[in-house]
């Protein structure tokens, strides 16, 4: 499965970025194959309205999971819509221990 | 004449000014007194009467998801992520359009057509011989503040003079206030606050190219800041009024100072005197 966690940086070993709509990137890991891409956010700098821009672009990129911080209300509708499941990591590690929480069960959904 | 009312800082008594100013003329000619703090207005407190009172909306896009077919296009190109587009479904924001018709105008299918929303109130009434109230009012959670000004403001443009309270601040409301204006009178008071916002303000109104002037308000006698403050900048000031218990009192009990203090009235002609000239107006 496609998981989308969103980053400070393009790599695994970035830190999470705990808002959703603003975050410098969106890396998307294969939870199987442990590849990933790294999608720098060209709505980060936006108006406004990023939220649903930002979840209308991981749905492009067929992620069936996002892990982030913060999630407005919007973006959330959005995602619920696509079937999106949203846990919330805020432990203030990297990509890559936010993704072994998330294969280890120990994350909580998005209210 | 469109003579505006501004201020950095809230609280400073631009609806004050106004409605003194409006009061006053209002005497010996027609004026319109235009509450342009559409977030907050409160000039109607100072002038009771029965408005009409009308609906403000704006055009949002209704989809026919009969005919739609999900092609994203609309979505695309919405600068305001107010729509998505999923596989199956499309989900629209109203609170985040801006009412721009791109996505009825880029749809291949012409599956979209526009309605009305409500975004808030225009009220206009005659509290006095010769003084017209135009009040806007945003709804409570309407997050558009500037088309109901341009509304009101469109509500008085061939009257032949146009006081415009604005709100405080120098964000796009306030920019939509000034914008056309002949002049505008900034209000400030005698605290450190008062002046670091009247220079955000007056900052404002030059990139405007809106000739302004001062009122020192609430005056404690010393306004040596404000005074080299204005004088650095080239800002004339019009008026200056007193820190004082009565004028307060006045004011708190919704009453009009002109009218309490009838010696008032010869000041705030004289203010309008001076805002002519610095429009350039023909006395």
């Amino acid at each position: 499965m496609k998981v989308c966690i969103t980053a400070q940086g393009a790599t695994l070993d970035a830190k999470v970025e705990d808002r959703f709509g603003r975050a410098p990137y969106f890396i998307i890991a294969d939870s199987e194959t442990g590849s990933f891409e790294a999608i720098a956010n060209p709505f980060k700098d936006g108006a406004g309205g990023v939220g649903p821009k930002a979840a209308q672009l991981i749905i492009d990129h067929e992620a069936g999971v996002l892990i982030s911080g913060l999630l407005g209300g919007n973006a959330k509708s959005v995602l619920d819509s696509a079937g999106i499941a949203q846990y919330v990591y805020r432990g203030g590690g990297t990509v890559s221990v936010a993704l072994d929480a998330f294969k280890n069960n120990t994350l909580d959904l998005v209210n | 004449m469109k003579l505006a009312i501004a201020s950095g800082k809230g609280g400073t008594g631009k609806s004050m000014v106004a409605a003194n100013l409006a009061f006053t003329l209002a005497m010996d000619s027609p004026v319109s007194l235009v509450d342009c703090d559409v977030e907050e207005p409160n000039l109607h407190l100072f002038f009771p009467s029965d408005p009409i009172t009308r609906d403000v909306t704006l055009p949002i896009p209704v989809i026919d998801e009969l005919i739609c077919t999900y092609c994203g296009k609309c979505g695309e190109f919405c600068q305001y992520g107010a729509i998505s587009v999923l596989p199956k479904k499309i989900l629209f924001f109203a609170d985040l359009c801006h009412s721009c018709g791109g996505c009825t105008l880029v749809c291949p299918e012409k599956a979209i057509h526009e309605e009305p929303k409500r975004i808030g109130t225009l009220s206009v009434s005659t509290p006095l011989p010769g003084l017209k109230l135009v009040t806007g009012m945003l709804d409570t959670g309407s997050p558009l503040a500037v088309p109901i000004i341009h509304e009101v403001k469109k509500e008085t443009s061939d009257d032949p003079i146009v006081i415009l309270d604005t709100a405080p601040g120098t964000s796009c409301p306030v920019v939509e206030a000034l914008e056309g204006c002949d002049a505008c009178i900034l209000v400030t008071e005698s605290t450190p606050f008062g002046l670091h916002d009247l220079g955000l303000a007056a900052d404002v109104v030059v990139r405007l190219g809106i000739p302004a002037g001062v009122i020192i308000n609430r005056s404690d006698g010393k306004d040596e800041e404000t005074l080299r403050f204005c004088e650095e900048h080239g800002l004339d000031v019009l008026l200056t009024i007193p820190f004082s218990r009565e004028i307060a009192s006045i004011q708190s009990r919704g009453d009009l100072l002109c009218r309490v203090q009838p010696e008032w009235q010869k000041e705030f002609r004289s203010l309008f005197v001076k805002s002519k000239l610095l429009a350039g107006v023909e006395l």
